[in-house]
């Protein structure tokens, strides 16, 4: 986004000048309805959050993040993020070398399943691991004969999440790789590298950007959804519950502005996260735009 | 290093990109691999280095053979086309990189690295990224961290097709220089004429796939082997010519040729230097008007054209154009010193039987 | 002599049976095993509960309010981007930036803001509903909380067309004597075309399976304002295990083909860019 021209607006003008711009009351229009737009559909609800979350005052608010069961569905959401990211991770970087550096058939088949998450309600995502195993589940009697939890535990709030969350970094890394062809490798290949410092010293490095970008949104992703997990979890307080279901909990329970207060971390959360995925765009930009600078400078 | 092809095939999917190849590169030689696009010299390239593997056939190096070889072991240094340089590392580190695999200690490593930034022309520029590098800059890096694990072969693919004219130039002549002083066996890929001709001192001419000819500069110039050959190489008058008591006409020129028969249709072919002009109508058997001259600096091309419409080129030195005070549209005489014939009815001829006719050559007459 | 594939590059595969693995575990086997349990079920029997008057309301509400939010999407996300890309006003970067702010929260706290802003006592609630627009409870919140979902959908995916648009063929069209609104109705407007459906495709994908944040604002009144997730978790709730399967079967068949509309979609809009 960098580098769009500003443009002098001729005040007192009503027909544009150069006859490829809109007149200034067209412009100023529809910058209007738009800012409009995204104030209801944006910046209210998100300040909405944190009224709604200091209206009974600091101490409600405070005690409402201190309360035991908050503790124990922040421990809980942490622990199934340290789980899900880095497999999704080590997921998506195998997919992308597999996808981006051979050529084999039901490569866009492959894609595609990558993809399904995306088009799959939660709940049904859910349902799925509770059809395999759930007590009357396909595994359910050989899990319970051995005592082994998974649904109504953090095995399945896991699962549930992993399906979730798995094409966020692989979606990010396939595009990048795609683009950056294997040429570099096949050059470290001829130095004498094999695949492992191929893949740690030139396409590693060469990702960077994508790969933090795509963790980030997984992260995001991993903390804050509901659906799947809320089908999987049992909602056992202190036990299952992850800070959204939580949430959820205490709004039922109309306890909204302890409701609110939990809610409010995850809105700090997304800010959080939308800040480092803005600052990212922001360093890739201007990477790019020095980039072009020096190539300019060269060829001059 | 000696490298030797036996029956090489390359098949992709049902296709031959590459048919029964098959030839020898000495020790220190400077070969290239010549051919218009498609006709598989790149894909004997890079099976040479291993990146890709033959369908049939063997390869070897130094009387070894290399089929089963990874890429990795076969000590090769290899240029690609888009140079492939390591985004994110320096020039010092892409050029250190093949050495930090070979794990050379650090001292070593900093001063070959030192080498290579002197030999070619690096200087001030190690700390760089690739992208702040221009195309020719790129390309040196990319040779110096080839040659700087010290390989036996040296492989270019098209190394100089993504540069400026002129930085091509210098590049060729880096090229050439570093040869001499390193003795590397090397081998590169071009579908530039000029530039096997310039910078190899043997060619092999590669045509859909098969092998066309091989041979010096010279020999694939004056001797080429078959009608591909002669047309790929420079610029060569072509014409159908027909048999008619013993000897082969095209309208008003005449080719003596032997083992022919009446009727028979020959395809004739004769190099621009080989058409001797004068102003002096009466020197020569046939005539012609100058339509056009090229100026190509030191050269001049003509366009000649004769009475029956055909439109021939010779060449000939400015000195020479202007002590025959030519101009455009002169009347002019010449005859046709030197001649090939490239093909018979239609077919192309074995090598051995292409022989170049030649007439009436006074002593001290080179070519 | 056997046509054994040759790959110079290494690793196919390790990080081909990982990945297969990996996707196995966590899609192909869970999805088989879905499938495999509702075929336990006659065809009569799958029919009855996929369509009771309870699941055929819910469908429409979740189809109408995708549709709607989506549609809604479609139009404001256009200017929303264009606006965003063509001028410059004070807090453009801002905005741009949030735009990514739905995809980012987690849906269950989109959900419960939304409810409290429309509520009646809510600050926007306090002066729709006198008005008559009620936000909470009501298929119309369904429908504002899928637009808040999808919104960033069409932005992003039209943004980058945007971005690199060719001002030449404005200009061209402009000394042809094309008036503004001429110009974009015949000039830019069809390049536009293929994104903001693709955008379009993708929200109202997004919308169809959306749960956490309808959860909170509708009231999940059943016939009303139940949308299709919700009635399956109220089915496993009553131990209905195949009642719920059933719809989620339906739902799951509803998501490839969507899948397979959005792929050709962004391959017919890749032909166009450019």
């Amino acid at each position: 986004m960098a580098g769009i021209p500003k443009r002098k607006l001729s005040a007192g003008h009503r027909k544009s000048q150069r006859g490829t711009e809109e007149s200034p009351f067209v412009k100023w229009l529809l910058i209007t309805v738009a800012l409009l737009f995204s104030l209801v559909f944006l910046l209210l609800p998100l300040i909405n959050v944190f009224a709604q979350a200091f209206a009974k005052g600091f101490t409600v608010y405070w005690d409402a993040l201190k309360h035991p069961n908050t503790l124990s569905a922040m421990k809980l959401t942490l622990l199934v993020t340290i789980i899900c990211v880095p497999l999704n991770v080590l997921f998506g970087l195998a997919a992308a070398w597999a996808i981006t550096k051979f050529e084999f058939r039901g490569k866009s088949l492959l894609i595609t399943l990558i993809d399904l998450p995306f088009s799959v309600s939660p709940v049904v995502a859910g349902l799925m691991f509770v059809v395999l195993f759930g007590l009357q589940g396909f595994f359910g009697e050989w899990l319970a004969d051995r005592e082994i939890r998974i649904i109504f535990a953090v095995p399945g709030i896991a699962l549930a999440t992993l399906f979730v969350t798995f094409p966020f970094v692989a979606r990010e890394l396939i595009p990048i790789m795609q683009a950056a062809g294997s040429d570099q490798e096949q050059s470290a290949l001829t130095l004498g590298a094999n695949g492992w410092q191929t893949f740690w010293y030139v396409t590693l490095p060469s990702v960077k950007m994508g790969l933090l970008y795509g963790t980030i949104l997984c992260i995001a992703r991993c903390v804050g959804e509901f659906g799947a997990v809320s089908v999987v979890s049992g909602h056992i307080t202190g036990k299952t519950d992850t800070v959204p279901l939580h949430v959820e909990k205490l709004y039922n329970e109309y306890q909204g502005a302890a409701a609110f207060a939990v809610a409010s971390i995850l809105a700090l959360g997304a800010l959080l996260t939308l800040g480092l995925k803005t600052w990212l765009e922001w360093r890739e930009a201007k990477l790019e735009e020095l980039a072009q600078q020096a190539e300019q400078a060269i060829t001059q | 290093m000696s490298i030797e092809l036996k029956n090489i095939t390359k098949q992709f999917g049902g296709v031959s990109a590459v048919n029964d190849v098959s030839f020898t590169v000495a020790d220190g030689q400077l070969v290239a691999l010549l051919g218009p696009s498609g006709c598989g010299k790149t894909t004997v390239l890079r099976m040479i280095s291993g990146l890709e593997a033959p369908t049939a056939g063997e390869i070897f190096v130094r009387g070894k053979r290399v089929n089963d070889v990874p890429v990795q072991k076969r000590n090769i240094g290899f240029v690609f086309q888009g140079y492939a340089l390591f985004k994110s590392m320096s020039v010092a580190d892409n050029i250190a990189f093949g050495l930090k695999i070979k794990k050379w200690a650090k001292a070593d490593r900093d001063a070959r690295v030192a080498e290579l930034i002197a030999l070619l022309g690096l200087k001030d520029l190690e700390k760089r990224y690739p992208h702040q590098l221009s195309g020719g800059q790129r390309q040196r890096v990319a040779l110096a961290r080839a040659l700087a694990p010290k390989p036996d072969v040296l492989l270019l693919d098209e190394p100089f097709a993504a540069v400026d004219a002129k930085i091509r130039q210098e590049l060729r002549e880096m090229l050439v220089n570093l040869h001499h002083e390193l003795n590397v066996t090397t081998i590169f890929v071009t579908h530039d004429q000029e530039e096997a001709m310039e910078v190899s001192n043997r060619i092999v001419i590669f045509d859909k796939g098969r092998l066309a000819q091989i041979g010096t500069p010279r020999e694939v110039y004056e001797e080429p082997a078959s009608e591909f050959v002669a047309r790929f190489i420079g610029v060569m008058n072509v014409l159908d010519c027909e048999v008619r008591e013993g000897v082969a006409r095209y309208g008003e020129l005449e080719f003596p040729t032997h083992g022919v028969t009446d009727g028979q249709r020959l395809r004739i072919g004769f190099r621009p230097y080989a058409v001797q002009v004068s102003n002096d109508l009466t020197a020569h058997r046939h005539f012609a008007v100058l339509r056009h001259t090229y100026f190509l600096g030191v050269l001049l091309r003509l366009e000649l054209e004769l009475p029956s419409g055909l439109i021939i080129r010779a060449r000939m030195s400015k000195e020479e154009y202007a002590r025959l005070n030519l101009t455009e549209g002169r009347e002019v005489s010449l005859q046709i010193r030197q001649y090939r014939v490239l093909a018979r009815e239609g077919e192309s001829l074995p090598p051995e039987v292409s022989v170049t006719h030649s007439l009436s050559l006074s002593p001290g007459e080179g070519i | 002599m056997a046509e054994k594939k040759f790959r110079v590059l290494p690793g196919f595969g390790l990080t081909m049976g990982f990945t297969l693995f990996y996707l196995s575990v966590l899609v192909l086997i869970p999805i088989g095993g879905l499938f495999l349990r509702t075929f336990s079920l006659s065809w009569a029997d799958f029919w009855k509960l996929a369509t009771t008057d309870r699941a055929l309301a819910a469908y429409q509400l979740t189809f109408g309010a995708s549709l709607a939010a989506a549609i809604i999407n479609a139009v404001f996300g256009t200017l929303l981007a264009w606006v965003l890309v063509r001028y410059d006003f004070p807090g453009r970067r801002f905005i741009d930036a949030l735009v990514d702010f739905p995809f980012a929260l987690p849906t269950a706290v989109a959900g419960l803001t939304l409810a409290s802003l429309f509520a009646e006592n809510g600050w926007l609630g306090q002066f729709l509903v006198p008005m008559g627009i009620k936000g909470a409870f009501t298929p119309l919140g369904v429908v504002i909380a899928l637009t808040f979902v999808g919104m960033p959908f069409v932005v992003r995916t039209l943004q980058p067309v945007l971005e690199h648009l060719d001002r030449d063929v404005e200009e061209a069209a402009a000394t042809l004597g094309a008036g503004r609104l001429r110009t974009f109705v015949s000039v830019i407007a069809p390049t536009l075309l293929p994104p903001v459906i693709t955008g379009f495709a993708l929200a109202f994908a997004r919308a169809i399976g959306e749960y956490g944040s309808i959860v909170f604002i509708s009231g999940n009144l059943p016939m009303k304002t139940e949308i299709a997730p919700y009635l399956i978790v109220i089915r496993l709730e009553e131990y209905d295990y195949t009642g719920a399967m059933a719809l989620a079967v339906v739902l799951l068949i509803i998501s490839f083909a969507l899948l397979a509309v959005i792929n050709v979609l962004e391959q017919w809009a890749n032909r166009f860019s450019r």
